[in-house]
């Protein structure tokens, strides 16, 4: 390995030095990335823009799920009944008391945070498989809770939502919605980074490296092991909210423990403990059906799909591409995408002098 | 030096594991600004005493008045706020964390923004508040002489370099007591000269009182004021290191010799 840094990373103020993207390359590659994602509803079809909007809601949640489990070494595996209270509360807010739904799903978000932190209480006294027991019963009261709760979901025949509006304009298409979503993206990411170089930040990484050295580094631990369930759950609920104004329909069967597994694959396929990876981790979850899928259509009607017998029996197919990806990724780059994302960067930094 | 109030004072200190007696009625008491050590063989008692110091573990009996208040139930982590900071005998750093951030955790109980206005950071002044605390974490830094590593992750230095950086999140803490678990141990001579200046440093220009537990006598010898021997959960004596180190008691007890010359040099 090169020891001698690359130029162009040399910081001269302890202001410069606290930037969320370090290197002028990596800031310039954001912009250009944003600068582009405001372009694609420009370009890309309806079909892939309800693509990147879900990889944006389904993102959020998946953020909020790893600062539980990446950053605070916590586990959840009921992280999906939560992405399903937020849309539940944002279209009840809506319908019951007329609050704007841009207004309600913020809301919906500390509703939802409030729910996490009492399911999230257990996490001060319970660790490791306890407390994933204590989070799926979690998964099961709040899905018996949908099931029952008539007047919050609409019962069995499910909720009807509406979109977003502004000042007259309505947020009822994917070009539009799209820049909603984004927006959102943008913002909760952010407060992600920054949480993360600040006090409650570090406090939750340290509570899960050394929680005995934290606690006497004056750090409560009861307090940040509830919090890391409340901010998780926030999360989850504003990235529930965004689904449900975007689908305009919320069923109750949608938010079963299968939806909490492949979140909390997102968290491993894109990395534990990497605000970007999240991101990743949505993104190749959304990816990974339309590559089956295509997989599928390929093959669909050979000798291949004959002798298997798969039909257009797509969802067997993807769960379980989700759970090889899950295995392969455990195996092979426990790390994640982030981490693959940075060696291909270090890579091309130091390019030609790598190895 | 250590001639003022006491700041620490244990009374009568007991510590039981079920049947194993790790401690029996110790009492002592440190003074203001004074460097005082523990010694004693392995499983004396030394760590359960500054554990219990600490507040990782309560006496089975016993109280622990620290600055002129008891403490003997106070949670651990509201210690750190009325002035106490520990090292922890093996490595206790945050692994995946950078060496900046490890004693940034040290500054908690200074800092005041909360998880919102971190999330808002330009806003509610979180950003000010960590760049002014990031001058002060660089004082440390300079002061220990780890400028080189502070952006490498905590968990992948080497034992001597992980030692300093848990000391430098102990003193990120600004305590008036310092408890210090075996600082030295593990290190090379070089090193532990090092260390032991940095302790002097540490408890003559920054102020601090320093109860330390190390085995390296000359270490001991050299920069205490004040020593207690800890034998089997018991107190054996307590003084100046040239008292302690002629106690017949000791000798057998902790040097390992019956009637030989003392084997450290006693310094003047
Ligand atoms: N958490 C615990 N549970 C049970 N026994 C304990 C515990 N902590 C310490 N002990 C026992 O208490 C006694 C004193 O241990 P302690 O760690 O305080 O010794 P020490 O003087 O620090 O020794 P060393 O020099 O090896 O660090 C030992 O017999 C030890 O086994
Ligand atoms: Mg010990």
């Amino acid at each position: 390995m090169a020891v001698l840094a690359p130029t162009g990373d040399f910081r001269t103020s302890y202001r410069a030095d606290t930037t969320i993207f370090p290197t002028l390359g990596s800031r310039a590659a954001l912009w250009a990335g944003l600068a582009v994602l405001c372009f694609a509803p420009l370009v890309l079809d309806r079909y892939f823009l309800g693509l990147l909007i879900n990889v944006g809601t389904l993102s959020i949640a998946a953020l909020g799920l790893n600062i539980l489990v990446g950053f605070s070494g916590q586990i959840s595996i009921g992280h999906a009944a939560f992405f399903g209270l937020g849309a539940f509360a944002s279209a009840w807010l809506h319908e019951r008391f007329g609050i704007p739904v841009l207004l309600c799903i913020p809301i919906a978000g500390v509703m939802t945070a409030v729910v996490g932190l009492v399911f999230g209480a257990p996490a001060a006294r319970l660790k490791g498989l306890y407390l994933a027991i204590a989070t799926l019963a979690a998964q099961f009261i709040l899905e018996d809770f949908f099931a029952r709760a008539q007047w919050f979901t609409g019962g069995v025949s499910g909720r009807i939502t509406e979109s977003p509006v502004i000042g007259g304009f309505a947020f009822d298409r994917e070009e539009s919605y799209f820049y909603l979503v984004l927006a959102f993206v943008v913002v909760m990411f952010v407060a992600a980074a920054n949480l993360m170089r600040t006090r409650d930040g570090r406090a939750l990484v340290a509570v899960r490296d050394h929680y005995l050295s934290a606690e006497i580094m004056g750090i409560n631990l009861a307090y940040y092991r509830t919090l890391s369930f409340g901010i998780a759950s926030f999360y989850a609920g504003i990235g529930g909210a965004l689904y449900a104004h975007h689908l305009l329909f919320v069923s109750v069967e949608a938010f079963n423990i299968l939806f909490s597994i492949q979140f909390l694959g997102m968290v491993i396929i894109g990395g534990l403990g990497s605000i970007m990876g999240s991101l990743m981790g949505a993104a190749f979850m959304v990816a990974l059906p339309e590559v089956v899928q295509s997989g599928a259509d390929a093959i669909a009607g050979g000798a291949l799909d004959r002798m298997l017998k798969i039909g257009g029996n797509i969802s067997f197919l993807r769960e379980m591409a989700i759970g090889a990806a899950i295995i392969l990724f455990l195996i092979f780059e426990p790390d994640g995408l982030a981490r693959r994302w940075k060696l291909i960067k270090a890579y091309w930094k130091l390019y030609p002098y790598s190895h | 030096m250590g001639d003022h109030a006491p700041i620490l004072q244990a009374d009568s200190v007991s510590l039981r594991f079920g049947g194993i007696r790790a401690l029996t009625e110790v009492s002592f008491a440190v003074r203001q600004g004074e460097v005082f050590s523990v010694i004693g063989p392995n499983g004396a008692g030394k760590t359960s005493m500054l554990n219990i110091v600490s507040g990782r573990y309560r006496p089975t009996e016993g109280r622990i008045l620290f600055d002129g208040g008891e403490i003997t139930r106070m949670r651990p982590n509201r210690r750190a706020a009325i002035g106490i900071g520990r090292t922890f005998q093996n490595l206790a750093l945050f692994g995946h964390m950078s060496v900046l951030d490890n004693i940034m955790v040290g500054r908690h109980h200074l800092l005041r923004s909360g998880f919102l206005s971190g999330m808002a950071w330009w806003i509610g002044g979180a950003q000010r508040e960590e760049l002014a605390h990031r001058r002060e974490v660089e004082e440390i830094i300079d002061f220990l002489g780890i400028q080189h590593i502070r952006k490498a992750q905590a968990g992948t230095l080497s034992y001597g370099l992980r030692k300093q950086v848990e000391l430098a999140r102990a003193v990120a803490l600004r305590p008036k007591l310092l408890l210090l678990d075996e600082p030295m141990a593990g290190m090379n001579l070089e090193e532990k000269e090092e260390m032991a200046r940095t302790i002097l440093d540490l408890n003559e220009e920054w102020g601090m009182t320093i109860m330390m537990i190390e085995h390296d006598m000359d270490v001991v010898m050299d920069i205490s004021h004040r020593v207690m021997v800890l034998d089997f959960g018991r107190k054996l004596t307590e003084g100046r290191p040239e008292e302690v180190l002629v106690h017949p008691e000791v000798r057998r007890a902790y040097l390992g010799e019956d009637d030989a010359a003392p084997a450290e040099t006693v310094p003047a």
